[in-house]
This record gives C-alpha cells, structure tokens and sequence, in this order.
C-alpha cells in the first residue's frame, strides 16, 4: 500500500476518535451531553492544558527527571543483565545453584517493591532507578543467557577451529550473539524502564511525569490527567523510535524482515 | 611446526577408532568401531558412505572436536591432544559468523596466529579475489548465496595454512552445477600446495573426481570401512569432463559394486529393526 494513503488512514483513526470524544462531551444530544466533561474532559481542554504546560517550561522539568530516571534504569538494568547473563551461561554450577531464586526474584510482581526502595533510597531518583532496575533486568539478563547459550554450535565449533582461545571467542562469537539477543528485546526494556520510573514517581516523589498525573488525580482534575498521559504517550514514542535507531545501526548484519508495504 | 622428524609420518592416522554415544535411555550406542585409515602428506582422501554411517563422526575425531572411546588419532606422527591445531574444518552447515562482512568472516581467522588487524584484512581481500569474491568484501553472510558462502568459509579455512584440511560434505548443500564449479576451484586451490585432504561425502561421483583414493565405509551400527580404492586419473581434472573419461566409469563400478551391497544391507537393517 502506498505510503501516504496509509499514513493518511492512520490519521483518520485518530481524528475521528478526537470529533467523537469532542462531540460527546460538548454537544448536547436529546437534551443532554452523554459523557460528562467533569469525569472527561474535552479533546480541545487538554490539548490547551498541554500547550499552556509545554510554554510554562514546568513540563520540561518533569520530562527531565523521567527522562533520566528512565536512561539510569536502563543502563544499570542492562549492565547487570548483560554480566551476570555471561556469567550464569558459562558457568553451569552458578546457574544451577542461583535458578531457583533467580526465578523467584522474576516471579515477583515488582511494584510491591516500590514503597520498599522508596524507605532505602528515598523519594529522589534512585528509588525509581530502583524500580526501573529490578524491571529491565531480568529481561536483559534472560535474554543474553539465552543468546550465549544457543549460539550455533556449527559457528562456535569453527570459531574453535580457526584456533581461537577463550578471549577470542567471547569477543568474536558469544558477545555478537548475546548481543542480538539483548537487542531484540530493546524495546520491551527500554519500555519497562519507563515504567519503572513513572510507577514509582507515581507512588510517591516529588517531581517527574508520573508525579504530574498523581497530582492531577488527586484533585479530580481529568484534564490535567488526560494532558499528563498524552505528553507521556508522546515521549514514549520519540523514546521507541531513538531505540529503532539504534537497533537498525548495530544490527546491520541481520537479514531485513519481509515486508508487504512498498 | 613441521619438523623434520615426522616427514615419514602420514598427516592423519587413525588406529582402531571406536566411537559411542552415551543415548538419552544410557544405553550406549557404538556409531563406528574398528576404524583403521591414514592419510598421507599432500594425498587426497574421500570416505564414502551411505547416510547416517558415522564418516562426520570420523572426522570429528580427526579434528578432535570428538574424543574416539577406543583408539588413537595420530597427527603427523603425533598423538592427539585436544583440537587438532594443523587442521582446517570445512562444514556442511553455514559456519561463517553472521555478524561478520565476508572480508572479516576470512581476516579474523588469522587473529590466532597474532596477525595484525590491517595485514590480516588485506591477506583476506586477496583470498576472496582467489575464490572469486572480490567485490563481495562488504557483504553480510546472509546477503551471499550458499555457493558464495561455501567460498567464503573455504578462504577462511585455507588463510591460515592449515596442513590438513578436513571437509564434511562440504558442498552438500548446493546445487549440481555449483557443486562441480565449487569442487573445480577446490581442486584448483589444492593443487598449488597440495595439503592433506580427508573429505567426506555420499556422493560417488563427487569422491572419485575429487580425489587420489575413497575409502568406502559400510552402515552403522558399529560402521566400518569396506575397503580402499585407488583412483588413478591424471591430473589436473576438471570436475565435468573426467566423469566422461572410461577410466572413470571402471573405477565407479567396482566402488559401486561394493557400496551397493551395503546400501542394500543398510535398507534391510533398517527394515528389520523393531
């Protein structure tokens, strides 16, 4: 299908979902409007909280802090992740011992955690780095174990061949591999360090995007909700399509994906 | 590494090879046993056999990918120790790292031997000019056909300068016109320094123009080898045309008379067998 026409559709959707919200809060039907602009709000009210918030220069304060809550969860999630993947997938025994509680630690829904960190760490930063952290994690330590352990025995028994020692091979054999692995799930971890940091703002801080949308709530302001969650929506887009980026850059040697558009 | 005190010695021995797998229920199963075949300095040697007789798991045990539960494996009149240092291995499977362009494929297997990075890239470019893939230096495995790919893992194994090259139905998965153009550039690349060859396949035809003797094994269980058969064509063959040569069909008959009396005892094992 032709690009324009379907970029033309994709906005449609979007424009026929705002002029049903916009006449369903404003436009009375048989006496009455059918969705209350108190518990709604109305598409225009929260693209103008938006604006005025953007121009304010207060919004960008939260992005901020999101932002970087956001980048440290990731790199600390993946660092660790990525090390200790390595280590459990060369090591047989550490794997052994340290699955039943590594399973166990994953099993664990991670937002009990969050008042817990927020005690350690405090209301800053670190407790959603925190959060973020026990997030992205097991994600990247899962998939590079994967990786690491399933790269083709036909490529490392050449590799073993071609005479390479224990060095070369991590370098030229397992880290490509693991790598791939970590990098297909990029967008899962990325996502979930974003989650991390706003459930945590969320609970308890005092500054960052999920602290905007709890203040909101709590004094009933649905604009000022809706506003949070479309800023939100925004970021997490630009932040999927810098990962996209990336990805097509260090991933160049990977065959394309069949694709039916074009 | 190649001393004087070895000249005499063949480049593979192996000596009362047996090889068991320990299989998922513990009972054992013997693949191979009572293997007895050496190879000389600069000779070419093809095992032919019918599917599933165990020639890989041979030839596995001559790279030492594979320790043998019974016999010696002698390299150059050396016992074997570990993975055979003087050998290249030549895959049935794609072996090449796929994060790696062709030229790099070829270069970083000279980073063992301490080559530095800008010699081993231009040492690898003229490889791939030698197996005609010169202006597909940049390419991704993946953006290569197979032929192309079986080149670049065959300058890849021939860069370092093995002594022995060891090749497990290299060119099986490839079509019959790139299997002959893929066994004449092989020929080609052997004949400039004839190294030891133990090249595995099923294919007859492929062996007899390939090599200097076939070994023929029988089915396993417990496989072993029917007998050895000199192949005296002259030198150099081109691929196509010796299958035309009535030398060649001689020597295809006799192979075969005895090869076909194996494939028919492996069908009717098979068929017995609970």
């Amino acid at each position: 299908m032709n690009r324009a026409v379907l970029l033309a559709l994709q906005l449609l959707v979007a424009l026929a979902f705002l002029l049903l919200w916009h006449v369903l809060t404003t436009v009375p039907i048989g006496g009455r409007k059918l969705l209350d602009p108190f518990f709604f709000s109305t598409p225009l009210d929260v693209l103008a909280r938006t604006w005025k918030d953007l121009v304010g220069g207060e919004l960008w304060r939260h992005l901020g802090i999101t932002l970087l809550e956001t980048v440290l969860a990731f790199a600390t999630g993946a660092t660790g992740g990525i090390l200790l993947g390595f280590a459990f997938a060369r090591r047989a025994l550490l794997a052994a011992v340290f699955d039943p509680y590594v399973k166990a630690a994953n099993a664990l829904p991670r937002v009990v955690l969050a008042p817990i960190f927020a005690l350690w760490f405090g209301l800053g930063i670190w407790s959603k780095v925190a959060l973020g952290f026990t997030l992205v994690f097991f994600i990247v330590f899962f998939n590079v174990y994967q990786g690491v352990r399933e790269v083709s025995p036909t490529v490392l028994a050449n590799a073993r061949m071609l005479g390479m020692n224990e060095r070369q091979l991590m370098r030229h054999v397992y880290w490509p591999a693991a790598l791939t692995w970590m990098f297909s799930s990029l967008h899962t971890s990325v996502g979930f360090a974003l989650v991390g940091a706003v459930v945590g703002e969320y609970l308890g801080s005092a500054g960052g995007l999920g602290y905007k949308i709890q203040q909101a709530e709590s004094v009933f302001d649905v604009t000022g909700v809706f506003s949070g969650m479309l800023v939100l929506t925004v970021f997490v887009i630009l932040l999927d399509a810098v990962v996209t980026a990336i990805e097509n850059r260090l991933l160049v040697w990977r065959p394309a994906p069949a694709t039916s558009t074009s | 590494m190649t001393g004087s005190q070895d000249a005499g010695a063949p480049a593979v021995e192996l000596a009362g090879i047996a090889i068991a797998f320990t299989l998922s229920d513990r009972s054992t199963y013997r693949a191979v046993q009572g293997i007895d075949l050496h190879v000389a300095a600069g000779e070419f040697v093809a095992i032919v056999g019918p599917t599933g007789c165990g020639k890989s798991t041979l030839l596995n045990a001559a790279a030492g990918l594979l320790q043998p539960s019974a016999g010696t494996v002698r390299i150059f009149g050396t016992q074997l120790a570990g993975l055979n240092r003087r050998a290249g291995y030549l895959f049935q499977q794609d072996a090449l790292m796929p994060w790696k362009t062709a030229l790099d494929n070829v270069a970083v297997a000279l980073e063992p031997a301490g080559v530095g990075r800008g010699e081993a890239k231009a040492r690898a470019l003229d490889w791939l000019g030698r197996v005609g893939l010169r202006g597909f230096a940049d390419r991704y495995p993946h953006m290569l056909s197979g032929g192309q790919r079986k080149r670049v893992a065959l300058a890849q194994m021939l860069i370092r300068d093995p002594e022995i090259l060891l090749m497990d139905e290299p060119f099986g998965p490839l079509d019959a016109q790139t299997r002959q153009i893929m066994g004449n550039l092989l020929l080609d690349l052997w004949a400039a320094d004839r190294k030891a060859v133990l090249f595995v396949t099923h294919d007859l035809e492929e062996a007899i123009a390939l090599a200097d003797r076939v070994i023929v094994m029988f089915a396993g269980p417990a496989a072993g080898l029917v007998g050895e058969y000199p192949v005296p064509l002259a030198r150099p063959r081109d691929i196509a045309e010796v299958r035309l040569d009535p030398e060649f069909h001689a020597i295809h008959r006799s192979i075969w008379g005895s090869l076909r009396s194996e494939v028919q005892r492996a069908y009717a094992q098979g068929e017995a067998a609970p």
